[in-house]
C-alpha cells in the first residue's frame, strides 16, 4: 500500500494548526458571549455549539458534506471561488474545526469565567470603557486559558477521524492524516511496521498536548492568584 | 465643597428590602452598620455597578440613575476602592497606579508610602500594602467622588489613622468628596465625617 507515514503526520499537523488558527477568533467571541453575555437565545447558542460533541462524528461529517457539497449554495459558492471543500485538505480542516469547536469554546468560556468580575468592575469604575476594559483586563487575565483552548483544539484536530473520513476522504498525500492512515493500515493484511510509528506519533503528540494544556492552566491559576499567595 | 450627593433607592437584598433616602453635601460621608447590612451594595449602587436598585441617584447637578436614566460606571467619574483592593494581578504596582491615571503617579505613591513597592507584583504585597496601592490607583484616576469600602481593614491601628489623615488631606486639596463604608466607626474620626447608620429600617443620620 502506498502510505507515507511522514506525510500523514505532516497533514495531521497542518489540519490541527489550521483548525486551531481559524477557530481562535470565533471560539473566543462565542466563549466570551457565553461567559459574560446576557442575551436571549444564550441557551440555544450553547446547545448549537455543543452539538458536535454529542453527535456521532460520522453524522457531523455527513451534515458537513450536505452543507459544503457542490449542490448546496454554500458549497457551490466556495467551489466557484476555487475553494472546494469535499475531498480536499480544506474539508479535513473544516471537519477538525467543527468537531473540535465545542471543546475550544468551552475551554475559553471557562478561562473567561475564571476572571473575577471585580477586576472588570474596578476598571470600569476608574473610567475605562467596556471595550478597553476587555482588552486590558479580561483578555490578558484569560490569555493562558485561551492558549490552553488553542492547544486542546489543535490536539483534537490532530486526531479527528469520523467527520474527516466522510467529508475529506482518505486520499494519500492529500487528506490522509494520522488517524486515517492508521485506519487504512488496519485494513491491510498482517501487522504493518508503519502502524507502530503512527501509534507512537499519536501518543507522543497527545502527551505533549496534555502537558502543554496543564502548564497553561497552571499559569492561568497563578496569574489569577487562585493558588496560594 | 458642598457637592450634593443624593441617594434615594430601594434595594432588594435577599428576602428584605433596604429603602433609604440619603442626601448630604458633607466632605466625607461615613456609612456604618453591621456586616451584611448592605453597605457595600450601596457603594456599588453609587458606582453604577449594581442594577438591582430602583430609585434615584444624583451627584451635584447630574442624575446618575432614575426611572429613565442609568449612567454607566465608566462615565461617572468615581474612584471605587473595593474591599481587599482588587489590584490587577497581571500588572505591577506601578502599572496598577498608572492604569487610569490622569496625573503623574509619583506624588500619590509618595503620599501613600508605596514608592518602594512600584516594581512589585500584587501577589507579593501584604494586605495593608494592597489597600494602599488600591487607594492610590483610585486617587491617580482623578475621581470627582471617592467610594471607599473598608479601605483600612487590613492595617493596624496607628497606620490606619495616618493613612486616613493622608487620604483626607488629599481629598480636601483636590476638593473630592468621600463616601466611606466601615463597620468600625473609629475609622471615621480622622475625617470629621458625617455619619449615617445603615440598619434594617433604612439609613439614618447619627452624627
Amino acid at each position: 500500500m502506498t502510505l507515507d507515514v511522514f506525510s500523514a503526520i505532516r497533514l495531521s499537523f497542518v489540519v490541527g494548526l489550521a483548525a486551531a488558527a481559524i477557530g481562535l477568533v470565533p471560539a473566543t467571541v462565542v466563549g466570551w458571549a457565553l461567559a459574560r453575555g446576557t442575551f436571549r437565545g444564550k441557551a440555544v447558542l450553547s446547545a448549537l455549539v455543543l452539538a458536535p460533541l454529542v453527535l456521532p462524528p460520522v453524522v457531523t461529517g455527513l451534515l458537513l458534506l450536505r452543507l459544503f457539497g457542490r449542490a448546496s449554495p454554500v458549497g457551490g459558492a466556495l467551489d466557484a471561488l476555487g475553494l472546494p471543500v469535499p475531498f480536499t485538505l480544506l474539508g479535513a480542516v473544516v471537519a477538525a474545526l467543527v468537531v473540535g469547536f465545542p471543546i475550544y469554546v468551552m475551554t475559553i468560556r471557562g478561562a473567561i469565567e475564571a476572571v473575577d468580575r471585580r477586576y472588570e468592575e474596578v476598571s470600569l469604575s476608574l473610567g475605562v470603557p467596556p471595550g478597553r476594559t476587555a482588552w486590558r483586563i479580561t483578555l490578558p487575565l484569560a490569555l493562558p486559558g485561551i492558549a490552553a483552548g488553542v492547544v486542546l483544539a489543535f490536539a483534537r484536530g490532530l486526531g479527528e477521524f469520523g467527520a474527516t473520513a466522510i467529508i475529506a476522504g482518505n486520499m494519500e498525500g492529500r487528506t490522509r492524516t494520522i488517524a486515517l492512515a492508521v485506519y487504512a493500515l488496519l485494513d491491510a493484511p498482517g501487522e504493518d511496521p508503519r502502524l507502530a510509528t503512527l501509534v507512537g506519533a499519536s501518543l507522543a503528540l497527545a502527551f505533549a498536548a496534555i502537558v502543554g494544556f496543564e502548564a497553561l492552566t497552571r499559569w492561568q491559576r497563578r496569574r489569577l492568584e487562585l493558588d496560594g499567595r | 465643597m458642598g457637592v450634593r450627593l443624593h441617594l434615594a433607592v430601594s434595594l432588594a437584598l435577599g428576602a428584605r428590602t433596604l429603602a433609604l433616602d440619603l442626601a448630604s453635601d458633607a466632605d466625607v460621608i461615613g456609612l456604618v452598620g453591621p456586616s451584611g447590612a448592605g453597605k457595600s451594595t450601596l457603594l456599588r449602587v453609587v458606582a453604577g455597578l449594581e442594577r438591582r436598585a430602583a430609585g434615584h441617584v444624583s451627584f451635584g447637578g447630574e442624575v446618575w440613575q432614575d426611572a429613565a436614566t442609568f449612567v454607566p460606571a465608566h462615565q461617572r467619574g468615581i474612584g471605587w476602592v473595593p474591599q481587599d483592593g482588587v489590584l490587577f494581578p497581571h500588572l505591577s504596582v506601578r502599572d496598577n497606579l498608572a492604569y487610569a491615571a490622569r496625573a503623574p503617579i509619583a506624588p500619590v505613591a509618595e503620599r501613600l508610602g508605596v514608592t518602594a513597592l512600584l516594581d512589585r507584583r500584587p501577589r507579593n504585597l501584604s494586605g495593608g500594602e494592597r489597600q494602599r496601592v488600591a487607594l492610590g490607583r483610585a486617587l491617580c484616576a482623578g475621581p470627582r467622588l471617592l467610594l471607599l469600602d473598608e479601605p483600612f481593614s487590613a492595617l493596624d491601628r496607628p497606620l490606619r489613622a495616618r493613612l486616613a489623615a493622608d487620604v483626607a488631606d488629599w481629598a480636601r486639596a483636590h476638593r473630592v468628596p468621600i463616601l466611606l463604608v466601615t463597620h468600625d466607626e473609629r475609622d471615621l474620626a480622622p475625617f470629621g465625617a458625617e455619619v449615617w447608620e445603615v440598619g434594617a429600617a433604612g439609613v439614618a443620620r447619627v452624627a
